[in-house]
Parts: C-alpha cells; structure tokens; sequence
C-alpha cells in the first residue's frame, strides 16, 4: 500500500504539473484529493491492515495527502501570479498623458511685492498700518510739512474732493495720523502700503494711480547710520545678498537730512549697464531723518525723539524685480500677464 | 539745469577732475547728474577752414563753388547756404566725419564739379535747431578772424563742451546757477571759488537823473533796481558767450538779451532789459495789474492780466509781467540804443501763480519762484553793466536807482557737535566738522559748548541745524556714515487680524483658480451707479477730472473689473476668472471724508476647465461663482447664518441671481449679467459676485474649538422626493433639517432631475442624510422613524412624494 501511494503522489504531481489553468488544476484536487479520490480510499482500506502498519501507512497517507496539496498550492501561487501580472499588464497606462491638473490662480504682482515687502519690515519688529485713500489736506500735506504755498506741492500734482480734501498723492499722510494716535508716546515702527493718487497721464512710465509703502520708526536715539542699517538687511533680503546700498543727499519736506538710496545694480553688479544707465546704480526709494517739525507737529518731542522714515513706489520694486518695462501692464489686468505670476 | 564743464572752470580749478567725476562727485553730494551729455562724440574732422575764393555754380542757381583753405591744403566744396559767398572763415567738416544723426560726410560731385566736404551750419553739428538765433537758420557758421585756418572747430565753437544734466530738488535753489554748482563744487572738492569781475567803468552821467523808481508794494517787490546804460551797439554777443547759452539750453537772441541771460546762468538772478526810449516814460512803477488789463508780451500775444499779478509800469502801461516776461512795447530791438536793466527780487509766490496761470513757465520765473540770495540783486546789475560795457559798447551810467533795501540777511543757526554725531550714528571730532562747514562758505563762531554759524545769503534751505547736520553728511560723504542697527526695546512686529484675514482671502481665491486683478479706483459717473451694493446717494466727485472716464471714486469694484474682462476679450483671452479687493467710496454726510469700504469682487466668463484629453470643457456658470462664494464664506470663518435669496438686480439676470445674506444682513450678490447689459457692453456671458468685504471680516469668531471625533458610527440614508418645480432647494432642505431634529449630521442634495420620467412642472431632488448620536449607537428604528417624520413633514409643507 505504501508502493500504491508513493505512485499516487508522482500520478498527482505529474497531473499537477501538467495543469494548465486553476480550473485544471481544480480538478486535479478533487481527483487525488477529494472524497471519492484514491487516497481516500487508500484511507478506507486501512481496517483491513494490521495494527503495526495502519500507523505506517496512516502516516504515508498524511504525508503523500499534504505533499500534493503543497504541489497544488505552490501552482496555485504560480497561476495567481501569472494572473495579476496579466492584469497589471492589461491596466497599462500612458503616464506621460496630462494630469488632471487643478488650476490655481495667481496674486497681483503688486500684491505679491507689497507681502514680500511687508514680510520683512514684520520680521524687523514693523507694525502694517493703512490709512484713506481720499485724505484731508491737513495729513497729506500740512502735517508733512508742506503748508499751502510749499513749491513741492508742484511735485505733485493733485486729485481735490473738495477745497481740504484729496485723494492721496502720498502715503506719507498714514505717518501724521500713527504720530498722532501715538500721543507723544514711542516707539512707532509702520510700514504703511496703499494706493496714491496723482494728476498724471497714463503711458509707460506713468500712471495717475499707483501704489507706494511709506515706513516710519520714531524712538528715542535713532541715528541715520540705523536707517543704513535697516536698509542694508532690507535690500539684502528683497534683492539678495550679493546687493549694496549706496546713500545720497536728496529733500523731502518731511525729512532732514534726506537721502535717496541706490541700490547696486543686479543686472551688471555695480560695472555700468543700460538698465543703471551706466552708474552701476538704481533708485529705489527716499528716505530720511525725520523732520523735527513733522515730530513737533504731531505731538512728538524732537529733543527727545527722532527717527527715520522711507516710502518706496511697489510698481518701481515690481518692474526692478520682473524686468516689467510698462507701468500699464499692472492694470489692464491682461490675463497673459496676471498668470505669469503663479509662482511669486 | 544744464551745466557746462567748459564753463564751470572759470569759477573752479577742475584740473585733474573728470566731467564723469565731477558728475559722481555732484550725485554723492545731492546735486544729481541726471545724464551726462557729449553732444561732439564721435565727431572727428570738423576744422577752421577759410574761403579763399568762390563763385556760382554754373549750372544751379542756390549752389556757390567755394576753394576753402584747410591749412594743409585748399579744397574745393560746393555749399547751398545763402551766405556762403561773402563768408570768410567758416567750419567744415572733412570727408569721412560722422556728423549728428550717422551722416557721413564723402567726397562727391555735384552737377559735374568736385566737392570734397562740407560747410556746416550750427544744427548740422549737433545743436538742437530751437537753440540756433533766428537769424542763423540755414545759415553756415561764420567764425570771427582769430579763428586759426586748419584748427579743430569743435574746440574753437567751444562744441567739444561735456555737458552735465542736474536734476535738482525743489530746495536748492541756490544751485539754479553756475556759480551755485561751482560753490558746491569748491565745497566738496576743497579748491577756492573765483568770483567773476563786475568792475566797469562808468560815465559822469548819474542814472538817478534819467529814471525814477517807485513801487506800490514793498511785500510784492522788496528790491527794485534799475541801472541805465546808453550807446549799446546791438550786434550778435560773441561766438564763446552764445555756444555757453545753447549748452545751458538757451537760444542767442543779440548782445543785450544775451548779457541777461548769461548773467541769469551765472548768478541765479534774473535780469531783464528794456528799451528806454521806448519805454514810454521815465518813471518805472511797480504795482498789480487792474482787473482785466491786457498786455502784450514779447512772445507777441495779449494777456489779460488780474490783480493778482504784479506789473512793471511806466506809470501808465504795464511793461512787464514781474519776473515772467518781459513786454513787447519795450522790447531791446536792432535800433535801441539805450537800455534800462532791471535786477529785481519779487515775491515768489505771485509769480509762481502769475507763470502758472499764464502758462508762461520761464528760466526767469523758476528762478523767481524758488526765491533768490538777497545779495546777489544788486552784483548781477553790475556784472552785467560790466559786460555790456565790454561787449555792447555801452556806457554805464552812474549809479543804481533803488527802491527797497537789500537785506543784509545772514541766518545763523547754533550746533553743537553732539547733535552732529547723535543724529548721524557718526564720531567726527570738532576740526574736521569745523574745516567742513569752512568749506561750505559758511561762517564759525566757537560758542565752548556749541557753535554760532553763519549761513550765506544764497543757501536760503539752511534754516534749522538738521539743514546744517544734512550739510556736513553730504559734505562728509554719506557713504561715510557707518552701518548700525536701532536699539530699542524688541518686538514683534505683525500683521493685523484683518490683515490676515485679508491674506487668507486672497490665497483661497488664487488656489480657487482665480487671478488677481487691481482697477482705477476712479471711473465714470455712469460706471459708479452700476452693481452698487447700497443706495445710491452721489458720487464723491474730483473737483478738476482729467476726463469723463476717470470723473468719480467708484462705488463698487465690478464695472472696473468688467472692462479688464472686456480688454481679454478684445485679445481673444477667453476663459477668465479674476477677483479685485479693494476701497470703494461713499458719501458720508456731515463727514470731510468719505466711507472706504472693502470689497471683494470676482467675474467668471469662457470655461471654469478646457477641455483635455479625458474631460471636455466646463463652462463657468451659475454653479462656479456661487461654489466660490461658498468656499469664501467658509474659509472667513462663516459657516452659519450664510443664506441665498433670489434677488433682482439691474444689470442682472432676473432668473440667474442671489443676494448673498449673513445673520439676516446682506452683504453681496452673485449672478449673471444680464443679456441686454452684456450685449450692449460687448462683453461674453459673464457671471459675478461682489461682497462687502467688512462685512465678511467682523464676522470672524476667534474662538474656534474642535470638535471631538465621535466614537460611534454615523448612519446615512438616502431618498429622493418630488416637488413642484418652482419650490427651492433651500426651502427643501429646510424642511429635512427642521424635520430631521439632533441627530443629523449632513444633508446633501447629490442629484437634482426634471424631464420624461416625471410629471410636467415637477423635479426630484435626491439627498443624501447623515445621522449621528455622539452618546451611542443609533438603532435601524430610530432612524425609520425620524426618516418617515422627514417624508411626512415634506409632504405637508411643500406637498412632496417620495419618489419610488
């Protein structure tokens, strides 16, 4: 008997490996391993064998039974495998189609300048304040040191509401009226963006509106070496590393000394350049030691106060920074230039 | 203010010092070069050449044959200039000279005769043709006969001049003028100043014997003075002072009117001259204009003149509108012989407003207008006086004829070291501070703990010791002042909640797809009355718009917007979607200033997504501009109370629009714009929302907390009910949420259906119900029962059925 299941197993196994699907091989299963299969029967005719070999035989029987189950299994596997990998290769993909991509938008040049700028000043201890767009004489101008007949009114040439209201030509006005909420009291560090206003026409290099961010620090012992300072991190952060400051004497009615600062020129790095008309510098923004009137005006005490104070024209940093050459182009809002920006 | 190289050395060694430099040095120290003009670059072959001989071409009328001597050899050229057949030494340029815009000149023939060069007119070397004397048009250059034959014209004209472009701020005035720049010069370079000669002789006769001055207002003229000059010989000023007027950007008129002018350049002060036999009188009264007087001024035109201008008057007539311009009765012309010179000072503002109105912005009124060194009025007359001697052949007559006095006016301002350094983070000591304010001119009196110091007539900004702290930086160097960081007490700076906000908004809309656009904030009247959110009162209005486009302050962002959707349009930009943030304008009653309100505003035309490979397009619609609302609202914070109504609004669509309500206030719209608006327009079918963005902004509650995760499982029930056509979602959903008491979770509308298989005027809406009890598990009975309460109560309130 043990001979007779030796020769099942290799009958099996044989059958097994001739198999050529999970329905063959099924089949097989049932045939060698079923009820009605031979070692079942082998299994059966064990009352007829002698005490010392029903054991024997009992346990050839179990080995032979899970050795072609093994046998089954492992084809098993075999047909599984092959299966899925038919599968896989049926769900093939051309992956180099598009995605179904999600469209995002994009932010307004200016905006995205106006954050950057505004992520800096508040990384250097800067409050953002805003103000009106349509202001009182008073704070545009008066406030700032500019009374009635002051020829750098001409500077700047203004939109009236009325007799003593006006749109903004400046956002230097957001100075006089933080100034004067502060009650005499420093410190003050603002930067201050928003829109201005001023009586020009449009083309490529004017817009009658446009946007500027006014600064201001007041505290007790600020010197113009801090506002250097200050700058030189500003324009080292916004501009890069590699840039310089340079400062020049300059006037602004609301600051004594002034200064415009330069920044060096990131297209020649300083040699001389069209876009720097060879100076090897670009203008960026005005600046200035506070004037002791302004303080005095607005309830601040200049011999124990001072300060520093900027403004700087956003559509100026923006073109600077994207090489835009039409001030227009930041408002006509053609979408083939709003979507350059995604990834400002 | 232009500014020759050439000419600042009669005021100031350069030697040495580069125009480049002077121009680095003049930047560094506030006076900025704004360009630097070679208007002889490349110009090479230009010489003194001397007509030996000449006669008509034979065979055309205008062309004269010159031999002209160039030194090395004669040469023969043919010139169209009429004057060119009794002209001596003129300038020629050589063959191979590349002469202003790219001409080379060549060796050629016309009509059969040689002609190797030419003979050159002033425009042809580069001067701008407004700069060239009337008389001088198409003419060639005459050179005087010290002109040396064969020598480099250029130089000779004075032409191979560097010429530095200023452009100065409005308070230095006292760099309006040569000398003005060669003081700050001398100052930054440390080499004295040359003052120019104003010694002249003078005739027995006295001036005060020929005219009389008298002025009504000494608050309108604090200075008058007039000298008189008689025998002037009127004549071309010479070549070297005429090219020096067209370097500064001014025309050569003849000696009389040039000597003013030069003067003018030179010192800052403007002079002006009159004929004194045509003067009409031998009194000069200074007074206003009546109401409605006309003059003519010397540009020939008539001006009606008001009483707020001043006049120069022969005690009759106006002669002169004060420092503007001169009038044309007394003009210096060819026959005068005597002349009165007036150097006066006027109050700068009236002739500011006296230029302006007029329209008459002059080199005289500039300068007038920015105020003038008190001490320099009366040394410009005789500068003058002294070259009209020289180059007029005038006799000087004896004397000034004043009215007013002079200020002796020198401001002093004290300064102590300790304010230099403390404001300027510098540690200069007191020798250098000293030796730089020397060098400024200025006046030092060591007061131990301070100075007193005196300030020059000239420096009219100097008034306070940060103008003075200001001048010893820019004289110093800026560039020398160290790099420092404020101390104070730290930090941290931040945005303002309503910043945040604001930001956030933004980043939802541009992830949502959207582009961000920025508009005029001033439009039309007819623009500002559409899409307004409140009652329309009026428009803030510009008191002097620049035209009717740009008239009002908006009074909400869409129209605005909707002309950027319309400029896409017009470039075939078809699928938009932009949103604008920004102040709108309303009246304030009893208010200076008007209400800025925030608003926020989208428009959506073309498709929401193109078509691709896998999908085809989806048109914006409805759907897309509402979703984006929807996803706002959430992003702020707004997650209750938020409701939509059907609305109607002009300018949109009856059918296709919904007033955006918050806790019972509506704060906005979305819609489509109506077909008759978009059609006149010409704008694509276009949806849009406006929002009042304050509005939106207050809502927020800052105390958000989370919401535990429930630990038992949410039950969801799905059924679709038939309602007439007409009933709204919202009413619908409504019902299920007031039906569907505490344990609803979520209601979802997930298919809406009206068509074949439903009864005409009928829909089905399908929803899909979520039920949670955070305390236990629900039970397959409770929810039966809370969903048959839901279909009852449909049912009686809005007559519905479930649909099978």
């Amino acid at each position: 008997m043990i001979d007779r299941l030796e020769e099942l197993k290799l009958e099996a196994q044989s059958a097994v490996t001739s198999s050529q699907d999970k329905k063959e091989l099924e089949q097989v299963r049932i045939n060698y391993l079923g009820k009605k299969g031979p070692i079942t029967e082998v299994l059966r005719g064990m009352g007829k064998l002698s005490a010392e070999e029903r054991p024997v035989v009992g346990q050839k029987a179990n080995e032979v039974r899970e050795e072609i189950q093994a046998s089954i299994d492992s084809k098993q596997a075999f047909f599984e495998e092959a299966e899925l990998l038919e599968k896989l290769s049926a769900e093939k993909i051309d992956v180099t189609l598009p995605g179904k991509k999600v469209e995002a938008g994009s932010p307004h040049p200016l905006t995205a300048v106006v954050e950057q700028i505004e992520d800096i000043f508040v990384g250097l201890g800067f409050e953002v304040t805003e103000g009106p767009e349509v202001e009182l004489d008073y704070y545009n101008f008066e406030m700032m040191n500019l009374p009635a007949d002051h020829p750098a009114r001409d500077m700047q040439d203004t939109f009236y509401v009325s007799e003593d209201t006006l749109l903004r030509t400046q956002t230097s006005p957001v100075q006089a009226r933080t100034l004067q909420a502060a009650k005499g009291e420093g410190p003050v560090r603002i930067i201050c963006p928003g829109k201005v206003y001023r009586r020009d026409e449009d083309d490529a290099t004017h817009s009658h509106q446009f946007m500027q961010i006014e600064g201001l620090y007041v505290d007790k012992h600020v010197r113009m070496s801090d506002l250097k300072g200050v700058f030189d991190t500003f324009v080292k952060e916004y501009f890069g590393s590699d840039r310089a400051i340079r400062l020049r004497p300059s006037y602004f009615p609301f600051t004594e000394p002034s200064a415009e600062i330069d920044v060096s020129c990131g297209v020649c790095g300083g040699d001389g350049c069209r876009v720097c008309k060879q100076s090897g510098w670009i203008e960026v923004l005005g600046s200035g030691m506070v004037h002791p009137r302004v303080l005095e005006m607005n309830g601040f005490d200049p011999d124990v106060y001072s300060g520093f104070a900027f403004g700087m024209g956003v559509e100026r940093f923006a073109m600077l920074k994207y090489g835009i050459d039409d001030i227009r182009h930041f408002y006509t809002n053609d979408t083939r230039f709003l979507s350059q920006f995604k990834h400002v | 203010m232009l500014v020759s190289y050439q000419w600042l050395q009669d005021y100031v060694d350069l030697s040495g010092v580069s125009p480049e430099e002077v121009a680095e040095l003049l930047t560094r120290g506030g006076l900025e070069v704004d360009h630097i003009h070679r208007y002889h670059d490349g110009m090479d072959g230009v010489v003194v050449g001397k007509i030996t001989d000449s006669g008509p071409h034979p065979d055309a009328d205008k062309l004269t044959i010159c031999q002209v001597d160039l030194g090395d050899k004669t040469t023969q050229i043919i010139c169209g200039a009429t004057n060119a057949p009794k002209a001596n030494k003129v300038v020629v340029a050589k063959p191979g000279t590349v002469l202003p815009g790219n001409r080379t000149i060549e060796a050629t023939e016309i009509r059969g005769h040689k002609s190797e060069g030419m003979i050159c007119a002033l425009d042809e070397l580069g001067v701008s043709e407004n700069l060239v004397a009337k008389e001088q048009h198409d003419l060639i250059i005459e050179l005087p006969d010290d002109a040396e034959v064969g020598s480099d014209a250029l130089e000779y004209l004075g032409l191979n001049d560097v010429v530095l472009e200023i452009d100065l701020t409005p308070n230095r005035s006292d760099a309006l003028s040569m000398l003005g720049v060669a003081y700050d010069i001398s100052a930054l370079l440390d080499r004295p100043i040359k003052v120019p000669e104003i010694e002249h002789g003078a005739v027995r006769k006295n001036a005060i014997d020929q005219v009389s001055v008298t002025v009504e207002a000494g608050v309108d003229v604090p200075y008058y003075g007039a000298k008189v000059i008689n025998k002037v010989t009127i004549e071309p000023s010479p070549l070297w002072m005429q090219m020096r007027l067209v370097a500064a950007g001014m025309r050569p008129v003849n000696n009389v009117v040039d000597i003013t002018n030069y003067v003018m350049l030179e010192t800052g002060q403007p002079l002006h001259a009159f004929d004194y036999d045509r003067f009409g009188s031998k009194e000069i009264v200074t007074r206003r204009a009546y109401p409605g007087e006309t003059m003519t001024t010397l540009d020939e035109q008539v001006r009606t003149l008001n009483e707020e201008d001043i006049v120069i008057t022969n005690g009759n007539t106006p002669t002169a509108l004060a420092g503007v311009m001169g009038g044309a009765s007394c003009e210096v012309i060819e026959t005068t012989e005597s002349i009165l010179l007036e150097a006066a000072q006027f109050d700068p503002v009236r002739v500011r407003n006296t230029a302006k109105r007029t329209n008459l912005r002059s080199e005289s009124s500039t300068r007038f207008e920015k105020g003038l060194d008190a001490q320099g009025t009366v040394r410009a007359a005789e500068r003058a006086a002294y070259l009209l001697e020289k180059y007029a052949g005038g006799a000087v007559l004896n004397g000034i004829v004043e009215s007013g006095e002079m200020p002796v006016f020198e401001q002093e301002v004290e300064l102590s070291l300790g304010a230099v350094n403390t404001r300027l983070g510098t540690e200069l000591d007191q020798k250098e501070t000293e030796e730089i304010l020397y060098r400024l001119g200025f006046g030092v009196e060591d007061l131990g703990d301070r100075w007193r110091i005196s300030i020059p007539s000239r420096r009219l900004d100097i008034n306070i010791k940060e103008d003075l702290i200001e001048e010893i930086a820019r004289i110093y160097g800026y560039d020398r002042i160290p790099t420092t960081y404020p101390v104070s007490e730290r930090n941290a700076g931040r945005l303002s909640n309503t910043q945040k906000l604001k930001r956030k908004a933004r980043r939802f809309l541009e992830g949502a797809g959207l582009e961000e656009a920025i508009t005029y904030s001033l439009t039309s009247e007819e623009k500002s009355k559409r899409f307004r959110l409140d009652e329309f009162s009026d428009d803030v209005r510009i008191l002097m718009p620049m035209s009717e486009e740009r008239k009002v302050l908006r009074q909400s962002l869409l129209p605005q917007l909707l002309d950027s959707i319309s400029y896409n349009k017009n470039r075939q930009n078809n699928d938009l979607a932009l949103f604008e943030m920004g102040a709108v304008f309303l009246p304030n009653p009893g208010e200076k200033l008007p209400s800025e309100l925030w608003h926020i505003a989208g428009a959506f035309s073309g498709d929401r997504t193109a078509a691709a490979w896998n999908k085809t397009a989806e048109p914006v619609d409805f759907y897309t501009a509402k979703g984006i609302v929807e996803g706002l609202l959430e992003q702020l914070g707004l997650t209750e109370g938020v409701s939509y109504q059907v609305a109607k609004r002009e300018q949109l669509h009856p059918g296709q629009s919904a007033d955006v309500v918050v806790n019972g206030q509506v704060v906005g719209f979305i819609g489509q714009l109506h077909p008759t608006f978009t059609a006149r327009e010409g704008l694509p079918v276009t949806y849009v929302f406006e929002l009042r963005g304050e509005a939106l902004l207050t809502e927020q509650d800052k105390t958000m907390r989370y919401d535990p995760l429930p630990r038992f499982p949410a039950i969801k029930r799905d059924f679709a009910v038939v309602v007439d056509a007409q009933i709204s979602a919202s009413e619908v959903q409504h019902v299920i949420y007031e039906a569907a008491g505490t344990w609803v979770k979520d209601v979802t509308l997930f298919d809406v259906y009206e068509g074949e298989h439903l009864e005409p005027g009928k829909k089905s809406l399908a929803y899909s119900v979520t039920f949670l009890n955070k305390e236990r598990t629900l039970v397959d009975e409770e929810i039966v029962k809370v969903h048959e309460t839901i279909v009852e109560r449909l049912q009686s309130k809005l007559g519905a059925s479930l649909r099978g």
